[in-house]
């Protein structure tokens, strides 16, 4: 039964957890990748756009919260998701309207625009931490397990537990779903098509009769829902605290680079290899491994390759190996 | 007799610069195949981007069928029944071979699948790889899906820069004996091209350019018996 | 008077006015941060006015240099060193050695499967050796007198140096950081080098060995010839010279320290602007130009725009270096938990931008008018939201405003620069 508790070890500590947090950077990293596509920068607000989205759900989370509406055993913030993205796509076409489109009629540098987002992301922070401050705030609610760890011992008769948190379904679900919607938007559409083709050949598509600014505004309102969506499903898997969203934006570039910027599949696949990485790398191993291996060969020590607090670090290194030897990524991005 | 359907007539400009074009003067007829020759840096890309409105003309005028369209822009000559074929980056290569020419006919809010279906008929290689990205297709066959690109419009002038650029001396052949096809349909064409004595032979009217400017213009076949014209421009 | 000149006068009112109307103390406090900024400012437009470099990593080159300080004045744990120097050494040499043999082998065998397994095989090998040698050392290190020392401690050396080390320090980190990102897409050394600082910062937090991680590192020593307040204060001369002058001694000690700070920052500072205005207007700072304004065109030349850009990018992090150096010195502590991206990389880029990038004088002047900007309005934000709120009743909302004083200097910062990007995009004193 030993393969079996390790098995179960496995998939408690490293597989679920790894499979939530990549399908919340694989999220990220698609909005990245899709506004590196189409208008060819990188976006350092991303992060704080998440939390910007994540916090205007927080607040109508509590106000549903406060109201009496809940969505009984999922969490009351995926009914206040929409108005997290309403409220965010209107924030980030304003901040396209007034800032981005003066630079793109220039035809300024991805430097310049680089640098300029660093500016939106300075006002977006500056927002949030004045309406919701710099503290940890949770506002997750529902159900806690879709399986308890007792439940699963119970069951199983193992000696290891293996918990799957609401959240993390909730996660894995939403991520799947919003994937789908999106490829299918982006391959069957007309307007979604218009937005490959805008990626791919700016200049044929202008001559094709495609509108750039109505295939900009989509863009950015399909970013906006990627980013409040990432957002949230980490905040409500972890907690929402800014800081740590201004930290993820080294994770999402990470994840959208090894994938190769620009192409969207690419962005998915780079999220699971940095959050498995970053899981399997910082996993303390020895419980695992004390199930494999035959009692008088047990690991003194943890098996831990490295602190959690190097968790960045990892994608640090993924990201730097990347660059060293696939600098266009797995998936082939625009390599210009 | 009646104006040409589209001429660029006594077209001076360039690229903010210095002028590239010097009164030069470039039309074509209904079905009918106008060449545009040249030594390099004649001009005689940026002749065709005048009359596509892909450069401000500083003197001179653009008529289609009648109408001015000098102020017009690319994409509203699109909509009026011009079809352009860039020199390069003529194709969008991430999306299948259908994807690129239902992007061409991104204007079009009617059915163009009957469109779509002759452009098979005219490129049956394109029909078998419908579903292949287009950026993995030969040099030939992605000539074949930019201009069938441009044709999803159902243009009226069809322009092509320098098709044949980098192909195999076949599929030259074969590129030009389909231009042959689509101006027989009633399409105009224009296109600029460095191979001067093929296209010219296929041509109803060519233009010889030099700095800009019309040195010879006559019939295709004429300026290939032409001496001058043989000594200079086509190598003996 | 030319507009440079009135312009570097009004910041000079602002300190002014700062220590008419608040104190004297404050206004140098402000000062010495500004003149220490504007060292950072010159780093960053060495790379960003010169070359066009995007270096996102300014925090981390700073901590190094803070880093710096910790390292050459503490003085040596001999325990520390006995139980575990040799081994954390060894250790890292063997990790050094397996990032070498690593590169040796990836260029040496041939392209294949054979090449990536020998890799796989020798960084997991080295990784376990590494580990083998360095944790039980770093146990040992860290369990000596943990709430007083628990890291090897330093050189036992005068403050002073750290300042150049911290440069070198910085230059090393550059070297590394520039050997992989430069040459490829502009944004990549954004991103890598916003990696690289949040590394270095998890290392100064993490590794308590090397420089007692989160738990600081106190600084007794100061840097030749700044004298402490105490001794001042009970320095017969010095109080001599409160009572003739008629000041406190206590304040006056203060400022006198501050004063010598100043001395010392403007040295440097100025030092820092002579050197890199001779190279600008040198063959190599016109050839920088050339290569920041059409890269093709430079590389066409058969300029080697990627060892430019390197030798760029190092100089410019190592300036960084020595003013962090120069800034845990004056701090007298070293706490990692105070590098914050906000305020040490994207700070010191408005300073750039707002003063003019490409300009050296505009650097120094951005970093004096933000730098002034940046704590005043964090000295005097709260009490301001006091007034604006005064007519209020006292309750959470109004708590919450007082409260969020603070935040309102990034959103501040952040329209700053996103006007200035838009309407002048080339600063306050724009590039020659």
């Amino acid at each position: 039964m030993d393969i079996l508790n390790a098995l179960a070890a496995f998939l408690n500590f490293v597989f679920i957890p790894g499979l939530a947090y990549g399908a919340q950077l694989a999220l990220g990293a698609l909005g990245v990748t899709l506004i590196y596509g189409i208008l060819r920068f990188s976006n350092f607000a991303h992060g704080d756009t998440m939390a910007f989205g994540t916090m205007v759900t927080i607040f109508v989370t509590w106000f549903f919260q406060s109201i009496g509406l809940t969505a009984g055993v999922l969490p009351t913030a995926l009914l206040a998701l929409p108005f997290g993205i309403a409220a965010t796509a209107l924030l980030v076409l304003a901040t396209d309207k007034v800032v981005y489109q003066f630079y793109r009629r220039q035809k300024a540098t991805p430097t310049i625009l680089v640098i300029v987002s660093m500016g939106v992301m300075f006002v977006m922070n500056g927002i949030v931490r004045l309406f919701i401050g710099v503290d940890d705030q949770n506002f997750a609610d529902g159900g806690r397990f879709l399986i308890s760890a007792g439940d699963f011992k119970a069951a199983t008769g193992l000696a290891e537990g293996l918990a799957i948190k609401g959240s993390q379904a909730v996660t894995v679900i939403t991520a799947g779903l919003t994937v789908a919607v999106l490829f299918w938007f982006l391959q069957k559409t007309r307007t979604g098509k218009s937005m490959r083709a805008f990626a791919d050949n700016e200049d044929l598509a202008l001559l094709s009769g495609i509108n750039p600014d109505r295939v900009v505004q989509v863009t950015w309102v399909i970013a906006a829902a990627l980013a409040t969506i990432a957002g949230v499903l980490y905040g409500l898997d972890k907690s929402f605290r800014p800081f740590t969203y201004f930290q993820l934006l080294l994770p999402i570039f990470a994840a959208a680079i090894v994938g190769g910027l620009g192409n969207p599949l690419g962005a998915i696949a780079g999220g699971f290899i940095i959050a498995f990485s970053e899981v399997m790398v910082t996993y303390a191993w020895k419980k695992v491994v004390t199930y494999v291996l035959p009692a008088d060969m047990a690991p003194d020590g943890l098996l831990q390759l490295m602190g959690t607090d190097y968790k960045y670090a990892v994608s640090f290194g993924i990201l730097i190996l990347v660059l060293l030897f696939m600098p266009t990524g797995i998936f082939k991005g625009k390599a210009y | 007799m009646a104006d040409p359907f589209l001429i660029g007539s006594a077209m001076t400009g360039g690229y903010g610069g210095a002028d590239i074009l010097h009164g030069c003067t470039i039309a074509v007829e209904k079905g009918e195949i106008a060449v545009i020759v040249g030594p390099n840096g004649a001009g005689k890309s940026t002749a065709m981007k005048a009359v596509f409105g892909m450069l401000k003309l500083r003197e001179g005028h653009v008529t289609l069928d009648g109408e001015d369209i000098t102020r017009l822009s690319p994409q509203a000559r699109v909509a009026k029944g011009m079809g352009f074929v860039p020199q390069t980056h003529n194709i969008f290569p991430s999306m299948t071979v259908e994807e690129n020419l239902e992007m061409g006919a991104f204007i079009r809010d009617d059915d163009f699948s009957g469109t779509m279906g002759q452009i098979y008929d005219l490129f049956p290689i394109l029909k078998d790889k419908r579903h292949q990205p287009a950026g993995e297709l030969s040099g030939g066959q992605r000539q074949q899906v930019a201009v069938g690109r441009a044709l999803m419009t159902r243009p009226k002038v069809l322009m092509l820069d320098e098709p044949t650029a980098g192909v195999s001396p076949i599929v030259m052949d074969e590129l030009f004996d389909r231009i042959i096809e689509i101006a027989r349909t009633g399409i105009s064409i224009l296109m600029v091209e460095q191979n001067a004595r093929q296209a010219l032979e296929i041509a109803d009217k060519g233009y010889v350019l030099v700095q800009g400017a019309n040195r010879f213009t006559d019939t295709g076949q004429a300026l290939l018996a032409d001496p001058e014209v043989r000594r200079s421009f086509l190598g003996g | 008077m030319s507009k440079n000149l009135k312009l570097f006068l009004g910041v000079g009112l602002l300190f002014l006015a700062t220590g008419l109307l608040l104190s004297w103390n404050q206004a140098l406090f402000i000062l010495n941060f500004g003149l220490v900024s504007a060292i950072m400012a010159l780093g960053v437009n060495m790379q960003w006015g010169y070359a066009g470099l995007f270096n996102t990593g300014v925090m981390g080159f700073a901590a190094l240099g803070g880093l710096a300080v910790a390292l050459v004045a503490t003085p040596p744990v001999g325990e520390a060193w006995r139980v575990g120097g040799f081994g954390i050494l060894l250790g890292l040499a063997i990790g050094v050695a397996t990032v070498a043999a690593g590169v040796a082998l990836w260029r040496r065998m041939p392209k294949g499967r054979n090449r990536a397994l020998a890799m796989l095989a020798l960084l997991v090998g080295g990784f376990m050796l590494f580990r083998w040698v360095f944790d039980p050392a770093v146990t040992a290190v860290e369990a000596i007198n943990p709430s007083v020392t628990g890291n090897l401690g330093g050189l036992g050396l005068p403050v002073l140096l750290a300042w150049p080390l911290g440069g070198v320090l910085a230059a090393g980190a550059a070297w590394a950081i520039g050997k992989t990102a430069l040459g490829l897409r502009s944004d990549y050394l954004a991103i890598a080098t916003l990696g690289i600082a949040e590394i270095i910062i998890a290392v100064m937090k993490n590794e308590d060995w090397l420089a007692r991680g989160v738990k600081m590192v106190n600084l007794k020593e100061r840097p030749w010839p700044v004298p402490f307040e105490v001794n001042l204060q009970q320095n017969e001369t010095f109080l001599g010279l409160a009572s003739t002058l008629g000041f406190d001694p206590v304040t006056g000690s203060s400022i006198f320290v501050k004063l010598v700070y100043m001395a010392m920052i403007l040295v440097v500072l100025g030092l820092v602007i002579w050197l890199s205005e001779r190279a600008l207007n040198s063959p190599w700072g016109r050839m920088m130009r050339a290569i920041r304004d059409n890269e093709d065109a430079a590389r066409a030349m058969g300029k080697d725009v990627t060892a430019r850009h390197l030798q760029v990018f190092i100089l410019g992090s190592a300036v960084i270096g020595v003013a962090g150096a120069i800034l845990t010195s004056m701090d007298g502590i070293l706490n990692p938990g105070t590098y914050q991206p906000l305020r040490f990389t994207f700070l010191i880029w408005v300073m750039v931008i707002v003063g003019g990038s490409g300009n050296n004088w505009g650097a120094v002047l951005g970093a004096m008018l933000i730098g002034w900007l940046w704590l005043i309005v964090e000295a005097l934000g709260p009490q301001l939201m006091g007034w604006i709120t005064a007519g209020m009743a006292e309750g959470p909302l109004k708590a919450h405003l007082v409260d969020s004083a603070q935040h309102m200097r990034l959103l501040t910062l952040g329209v700053i620069l996103l006007l200035v990007l838009r309407f002048s995009p080339r600063g306050l004193i724009p590039e020659k």
